[in-house]
């Protein structure tokens, strides 16, 4: 018998495989092609505490192997998203993480105050979207202030904490590091890279605001790079995100050190591809004669294994 | 539950005009049970190819659905349009949908419908569907295709090019009076679907099949969304149909 089971930060997921931020809405649109129960667990589309409109222009641009997006956090905010989203959310028997970001330390404060009285099962602390000042990267790249906006909201936090550090950070070693001295409880990375496009025709930039997020399988390897060394460097859980297309990407990423992987842009390619994803880890497991994935789990490093 | 990805297999896929193709899509392999296909101004999210390159599908809207056979208009734009057109009969791509809100077929009144270049593809489902009195304004660049089927379909067809190879000369927006219409279904280029609302402002109600680029095509990514006055709304499962009356335009 194998068991696809985690824990992380004591709870339970059935199996490793998130549908991550951003790309999965509250899960209301993927609810119409599969039963949400399948999944681990579910990051919310990314919260703030007023509601926002999200980015003017063109939101969206294919690049070779992923894309390119600029939504700048459309959401409801925090109230709408507990009275309205949360509930659904909460019936599907998956678990239920909520993606929050803010522009200031007290927006994130009182965000989280707010969900402590909630029965969401964990905080995914946004310091790492690049589109929106209320995104929190500009939290998410020195880690000296990551460190402050990161103990604040430890001291309110009352949920397992989760800090989804950028790629974008100038040492992501140490950004993780500095985050689970602030008091994080496991870690998950990366958010979108960098990057930009530009329209050769209009002698402009794609994007109103020049900059957007890329992501896609173009960022895997780089992605993979950071886990394995985040991975290594501390001692909590980290969940592996970029680029993720099929089982074995996932695997690559619990090879390198993660305990549970995020799903995003592959979503967009097949509503139901974190089902494929899930099989396929258990077919793999069984071929492989793996019992639990904690057998596997940074197995190209850990020692003793 | 509805279907994911399914594949579909090429009857034909014929170029009708410059870089205009139509695609005839048979589907009976997974569509045994007869379910509904799609209505008018409803799209599906087509690929050609194996996922991961180009990324992200191409969202193309239904031009006819007959038995299990879906017709889909397409202009060749870019690398996944470009993969499309090289398809030949017997070849399989994957597609998911129908996707979206469609038009409102129950609506009374005389109708005009205004198209503009590929624009035309959703109009031509609709003018089969529809039992209105319908008139239809159909403008292109240069080459016309599709106005024989079209023009059996409706009381008056007019048609316009910018070129003036055939019928009136300059855009189709110039050949219409919307005095003469209970209501208006327009689909093109936002230039032309701007002038049709003004055109029609405070005479007619005009509902407009708009575009944008899209990712999931399912409503969850919010990379296709316009500003209407019921605040961002997913042009892929709010519309693409949208009452003029909503749609905000940021000029």
């Amino acid at each position: 018998m194998i068991n696809t089971k985690v824990n992380i930060c004591g709870v339970e997921l059935k199996n490793p495989v998130i549908a991550a931020s951003g790309t999965f809405g509250f899960g209301r649109e993927y609810a119409e092609y599969f039963p949400l129960s399948k999944l681990g667990g579910i990051s919310s589309k990314g919260l703030t505490l007023n509601r926002k409109e999200g980015n003017k222009g063109i939101r969206i641009y294919e690049t070779t192997g992923g894309l390119l997006n600029s939504i700048g956090l459309q959401n409801p905010g925090i109230d709408e998203f507990i009275s309205n989203q949360l509930p659904f959310m909460k019936k599907q028997d998956t678990i239920v993480l909520a993606n929050v970001g803010g522009g200031t330390i007290e927006e994130y404060v009182t965000s989280i105050e707010r969900l402590n009285k909630t029965n969401i099962d964990m905080i995914e602390l946004n310091i790492s979207c690049p589109n929106v000042k209320e995104g929190g990267m500009a939290f998410g790249i020195r880690s000296k202030d990551a460190y402050e906006i990161v103990s604040e909201v430890r001291k309110t936090c009352k949920k397992p904490l989760i800090v989804k550090l950028s790629p974008n950070a100038e040492n992501i070693v140490h950004m993780a590091e500095t985050c689970v001295k602030a008091g994080a409880d496991g870690l998950s990375l990366v958010n979108t890279f960098s990057g930009m496009a530009i329209d050769i025709y209009s002698k402009s930039p794609v994007f109103e605001n020049t900059i957007a997020g890329l992501s896609g399988p173009c960022i895997k390897p780089i992605a993979l790079r950071m886990v394995y060394e985040v991975s290594k460097a501390v001692d909590v859980p980290i969940i592996g995100i970029g680029g993720i297309m099929d089982y074995k990407d996932a695997i690559e990423f619990i090879m390198a050190g993660a305990w549970a992987i995020q799903v995003g842009s592959g979503n967009f390619i097949n509503p139901t591809i974190t089902l494929d994803i899930i099989e396929g880890i258990e077919t793999f497991m069984v071929n492989q004669r793996i019992k639990s994935l904690e057998e596997i789990r940074g197995i190209i490093w850990r020692e003793n294994i | 539950m509805k279907r994911a990805y399914n594949k579909g297999i090429i009857h034909s896929n014929t170029k009708i005009s410059h870089n205009i193709f139509e695609l005839k899509l048979e589907i009976d392999l997974w569509n045994r049970f007869g379910e509904d296909l799609g209505i008018p101004g409803q799209f599906y999210m087509l690929r050609g190819w194996e996922a991961k390159d180009p990324f992200l599908p191409r969202p193309i809207s239904i031009a006819n659905i007959e038995d299990n056979i879906i017709t889909f208009l397409y202009e060749v734009r870019g690398k996944g349009t470009h993969i499309i057109s090289k398809l030949v009969k017997g070849d399989t791509l994957e597609l998911l949908g129908p996707l979206g809100n469609g038009f409102d077929l129950k609506l009374k009144g005389k109708v005009g419908i205004v198209s503009g270049g590929i624009g035309i593809a959703p109009l031509i489902y609709l003018s089969k569907k529809l039992d209105n009195n319908v008139d239809f304004y159909c403008g292109f660049r240069d080459e016309v295709y599709y106005t024989d089927i079209i023009e059996k379909r409706v009381d008056r067809l007019f048609i316009s090019t910018e070129d003036g190879s055939q019928g009136h000369k300059g855009f189709v927006t110039e050949l219409f009076d919307p005095h003469r219409y209970d209501l208006i279904f327009t689909c093109g280029p936002l230039p032309m679907i701007k002038n049709v609302i003004k055109i029609c402002r405070d005479i007619v109600p005009v509902y407009c099949s708009m575009e944008s680029r899209m990712a999931c095509g399912i409503g969850a990514c919010l990379g296709c969304t316009i500003k209407t006055t019921k605040g961002m709304e997913r042009v892929c499962k709010d519309g693409p149909v949208f009452s003029s009356r909503e749609v905000i335009f940021s000029d």
